[in-house]
């Protein structure tokens, strides 16, 4: 089987730092995979050496079977990556970039397409302007286009919506959605977790250079966060032994882990057996905020082995 | 077809969007020598038998164009790439280190032949000039743009700031075509002098250019091809493992 992405044992060392420390992971065709971790955990780094920028210390990158090194010529084809940093080159306008962008891939009759993507991305207005010219948004819209003159059938997104309004943080997301449906394979860094939760089929979590858990999206919520209960009663302390874990306890409000709902009714069942009034009750479902926090935090390593679970 | 066409397109579409800081600017700038230095110096220095000074001075004019601007234009945009990080759209596509090499030292050379072509255009309004060999002043044009593309190539690559790159023009490129005979026949230098020139290698650039206009020069023109092609071979080979090496470009 060809994976979209396939890293195996990759590590990249900058004189004594250690960016990546052997990480491997596997992204199946027409997945939506996310890629998180906190600043410095690595996730551009690893980009980098997938899309070629950067070269690996040891460990190897495939993209659709194809070696990022040894065969290079067929990944970076396969391949389109929407860079962080919100760069342009200002001595161009939006078509002239696309065309140009589309010429290094060795494509230099492909109107159509930049058409195409130029109204998608709804970038029409502006196309024969200079880049210098558009705003931040605009720019990033560019980036994607430039990403997919080439019709990639993997594309690496870094950060795309960090600084976005949230009116193109949503066209943006509907549009990669699309390609997504169409068949190509998304992988996505961002620091907006509720994004990640919504969009994403899998997740890998990257610490330090490592990755800490990977797992589909629902696992990692189901494993991880459990629920978290806040009650306020008619009393300051809670009765003792409670089935949960207590997060906060500040004057009759109080904050508790759960680890199910099946947890629910024996804490509740405790609570009044104990003589206590419920004044307040509110459940919240498991997200990925709650995940990513108690994996960072804990350094709880949970990995799933390398081949991807089947998708949910 | 790889992505080569295209990146030599950019990069030409690049300085010529920008020709009058590019071509005009550098052409005026000779012209500017020209007049005062021929004017001030005309009637006192004679270099070769048979050749006005002002005759004499246009080849090398000519020559300091080509070179200095083959060296900003792969140096410039090379910088201004990294600097801007715009230099990741030529990283992403599968562009081999060789088309890279090729299209930026092929766009400098282009550059820095269009600016020379531009120097001798306005100046053979004031001054009569007529070629001796054609094919020199061709060989010794294209040797010495793409000798200077390169190395422009390769300060792009190390520097890591603009001010290297300004440093680099002010404190090597100018001073060595400055003292390279443009302006005199290193025969009226003293001995010293004239063999301190022998160890520069834009001497021989110059003296081999303007042989293919008089048919005359310091230095056996052979000689200075001979000089001039080993350097392009060197430069070349230098700067070909560092792109292959990924050297500050792929870390």
């Amino acid at each position: 089987m060809t994976f979209a992405i396939e890293a195996l044992n990759v590590e990249k060392r900058y004189g004594a730092l250690q960016a990546l420390a052997g990480v491997s992971l596997a992204v199946t065709e027409g997945e939506f995979f996310g890629l998180l971790g906190p600043n410095g955990a690595g996730k551009t780094t690893l980009i980098s050496i997938i899309a070629g920028l950067s070269r690996a210390s040891s460990g190897s990158v495939r993209v659709m079977g194809a070696d990022v090194v040894s065969d290079y010529r067929r990944a970076r084809r396969m391949l389109g990556v929407v860079p962080q940093e919100l760069v342009f080159d200002p001595f161009f306008t939006v078509r002239e970039t696309l065309r140009i962008q589309s010429g290094y891939f060795g494509l230099r009759n492909n109107d159509a397409w930049i058409d195409e993507v130029i109204h998608h991305l709804d970038l029409g207005a502006k196309a024969d302007a200079n880049m210098r010219t558009l705003s931040g948004g605009m720019k990033r819209r560019v980036l994607v286009a430039q990403a997919l003159v080439h019709r990639p059938p993997v594309i690496v997104l870094d950060e795309p919506t960090a600084g976005v309004d949230v009116g193109l943080r949503q066209g943006l997301w509907q549009f990669i959605r699309g390609l997504n449906r169409d068949g190509h394979t998304i992988v996505l860094t961002t620091h907006y977790l509720e994004e990640a939760e919504e969009l994403c089929d899998r997740i890998a979590m990257l610490k330090a250079g490592r990755i800490v858990a990977l797992d589909s999206t629902r696992n990692l919520l189901e494993t991880f966060s459990g629920l978290v209960l806040r009650l306020r009663l008619d009393r300051a302390t809670l009765p003792a032994g409670l089935d949960a874990e207590i997060i906060t306890s500040d004057e009759g409000h109080f904050a508790l882990r759960l680890r199910d709902y099946n947890a629910l009714e024996q804490v509740l069942h405790q609570v009044r057996a104990a003589g206590a009034t419920i004044m307040e009750l509110e459940l919240e479902p498991p997200d990925l905020e709650d995940v990513f926090l108690r994996v960072m935090g804990t350094g709880d390593t949970h990995v799933s082995p390398v081949l991807p679970l089947e998708k949910h | 077809m790889g992505g080569f066409p295209t990146l030599l397109y950019k990069e030409l579409l690049r300085f010529w969007k920008v020709s009058f800081q590019t071509v005009a600017a550098p052409v005026l700038t000779a012209l500017l020598y020209l007049v005062v230095f021929a004017y001030a110096l005309g009637d006192r220095v004679r270099a070769f038998e048979q050749v006005s000074y002002a005759q004499f001075l246009v080849p090398g004019l000519v020559m300091m164009s080509v070179l200095q601007n083959s060296f900003a234009n792969s140096s410039s945009s090379l910088i201004q790439s990294k600097i801007s990080g715009n230099l990741v759209f030529m990283m992403l596509p599968p562009i081999s280190y060789v088309e890279f090499f090729g299209a930026y030292v092929l766009a400098s050379m282009v550059r820095g032949l269009v600016v020379g072509t531009g120097v001798l255009l306005v100046t053979v309004w004031f001054v009569d000039l007529h070629l001796a060999a054609l094919l020199w002043v061709l060989a010794f044009a294209l040797l010495c743009s793409a000798i200077l593309g390169a190395l422009g190539l390769i300060a792009g690559i190390w520097a890591d700031k603009f001010e290297q790159i300004a440093a680099f023009q002010n404190f090597v490129i100018l001073p060595l075509t400055f003292l390279s005979g443009v302006f005199y026949s290193i025969h009226s230098l003293p001995p010293v002098w004239q063999a301190a020139s022998h160890l520069n290698p834009f001497f021989y650039m110059i003296d081999g250019f303007r042989y293919g206009f008089f048919g005359v020069s310091d230095f056996p023109p052979l000689a200075s091809l001979a000089v001039v092609a080993v350097s392009f071979a060197l430069l070349s080979a230098a700067c070909l493992l560092l792109l292959r090496s990924g050297y500050k470009l792929r870390q």
